[in-house]
């Protein structure tokens, strides 16, 4: 479903990417870990091309969205992505937040945007809050409504990047419990963590990121109870 | 009943005052009907300021697509404006504008000021729509980007309500400094109520009470602006907490 390959990023002069090559497979819940700084947030983005790569080929259903040619909004309906700062338009009410983007970008009526968002609601169990506005809402709330924000896009990958970094404790558990849910009913899912449990739970692979590389990559209960690399044993040390 | 000799003085200093105080009145406000000047240069102080405000928001809005443009051209072209009416007085502005740029075409002063007036509100309300749309966080661009809505939805539907919220201070007090402004008007020959006022002295010969009238209008015309501008700003604010 997604082929990188050979992908390259800097900024200025640093580079952040050293070539990447993965696939990631429909259904697949593929979780990224590594220290701060090894560019695991800049490899998230570019499959969305949020980052422009320099160099290297990204392929999506066949599509080469690497390619200028290609619609890169019409690939983004096809991919959600969840922030580590949630990034919920505050301006607008829950319910707005969510059908914003189906009425505006698919045309999707008023009526049906709003069935699809309760419906939505209901499975982040928030459904009373739709006529709240962002600023009335806990971390946790809040993460949650931007989930399901992305999912009301029908997409067909879930990017997420921290998306439990910015909450106090108590909440990281019910944003965890939706994406668990959302795992489990077949999304593909390429997620940036630092919740190892989560990852030894839900993951289907694991990517451990270094300095631009992907380093290693294995099933959960095989990288984390015996980890090849020495740079794996070294960070995995430190977080475990 | 004997007075002092101090309250007597005191008393005729105080009818002297009045005395004053009443002729001078009567002799550049009532006679001949003179407050009219007052009253019809506010008028046209207040129809050039509205009309130049308007064409300030619009050119600024043009502007700053202009200047937050890709193409370099754009930029280009922005950064000259900017530069050239921030570099120069705007009553300077205003008689190149009348005595050159219009120096052989028939045309309505009142339009002559509102364009100057707005050519150079513009450069200004620009900065200030510049300094909202970059007040909005990255990441709401991303997130709107993200969803699959175009640089354009999402700058109309996401950025920009936010960022004029966040500058609706600055532009009131735009609105402001642009009705001061107005007050060189005069240069270009139209009665304004800084004219309006100076007609008067020129006619009795007394300088404080005409001119101390007028700025007091200025002053109550401002304090009310500024009243109603908060107002809003406070309905804005108290919106911003729902
Ligand atoms: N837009 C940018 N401009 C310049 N440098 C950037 C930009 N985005 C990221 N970087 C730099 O690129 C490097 C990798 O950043 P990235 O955000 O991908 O790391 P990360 O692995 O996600 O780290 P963290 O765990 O801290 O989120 C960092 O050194 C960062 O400072
Ligand atoms: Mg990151």
């Amino acid at each position: 479903m997604i082929t990188v390959k050979d992908l390259h990023k800097h900024f200025g002069k640093l580079e952040v990417l050293k070539g990447i090559n993965e696939h990631i497979e429909k259904g697949e819940k593929v979780v990224v870990i590594g220290p701060s700084g090894s560019g695991k947030s800049t490899f998230l983005r570019c499959l969305n091309l949020l980052e422009v790569p320099d160099k290297g080929e990204i392929i999506i259903d066949g599509e080469a969205i690497t390619d200028p040619k290609s619609d890169v909004n019409k690939l983004r309906q096809k991919m959600g992505m969840v922030f580590q700062q949630f990034n919920l338009f505050p301006h607008l009410t829950i319910m707005d937040n969510i059908t914003l983007a189906p009425r505006k970008v698919k045309g999707i009526n008023k009526k049906d945007a709003e069935e699809k968002a309760i419906e939505l609601l209901k499975k982040v169990g928030l459904v009373d809050k739709a006529q709240s506005y962002p600023n009335q809402l806990s971390g946790g709330q809040k993460q949650r409504i931007a989930i399901a924000r992305a999912l009301a896009m029908e997409p067909e990958i879930m990017l997420f990047d921290e998306p439990t970094s910015a909450l106090d404790p108590e909440m990281v558990g019910e944003v965890l419990n939706v994406m668990r849910e959302l795992a489990n009913e077949g999304m593909t899912m390429v997620v940036v963590t630092h919740e190892m449990g989560f990852a030894r739970e839900v993951a289907s692979r694991v990517l451990f990121m270094d300095e631009g590389v992907i380093v290693e990559q294995n099933p959960p209960d095989k990288i984390f109870t015996n980890p090849q690399n020495e740079r794996t044993k070294a960070f995995l040390s430190k977080v475990l | 009943m004997i007075h002092t000799f101090a309250q007597i003085t005191q008393q005729d200093w105080l009818i002297n005052l009045v005395d004053t105080l009443a002729d001078g009145f009567y002799q550049n406000l009532i006679h001949q009907n003179r407050f009219m000047y007052l009253i019809n240069g506010l008028k046209m102080t207040l129809l050039v300021t509205l009309f130049s405000c308007l064409l300030g928001i619009l050119l600024g809005m043009i502007v700053t697509y202009l200047k937050m443009s890709k193409f370099w051209l754009f930029r280009f072209i922005a950064n000259i404006y900017l530069t050239i009416i921030r570099g120069t007085p705007s009553v300077v502005q205003l008689m190149i504008i009348y005595y050159v740029v219009f120096g052989h075409v028939d045309i309505n002063k009142i339009a002559v000021a509102s364009i100057a007036f707005g050519i150079n509100s513009g450069a200004y309300v620009s900065e200030i729509f510049r300094s909202g749309i970059l007040s909005v966080d990255k990441g709401q661009t991303e997130a709107g980007r993200s969803l699959g809505l175009s640089a354009t939805k999402t700058m109309v539907l996401i950025v920009l309500p936010q960022a004029i919220k966040n500058v609706l201070p600055a532009l009131f007090n735009e609105a402001i400094v642009l009705l001061k402004e107005t007050a060189v008007m005069g240069y270009i020959g139209l009665q304004d109520l800084a004219r309006g006022g100076d007609i008067i002295r020129s006619q009795t010969y007394a300088a404080y009470f005409p001119l101390l009238t007028m700025a007091l209008i200025y002053l109550v015309v401002v304090m009310l602006l500024s009243y109603i501008f908060g107002l809003i700003e406070k309905r804005m604010r108290l919106s911003d907490n729902r």
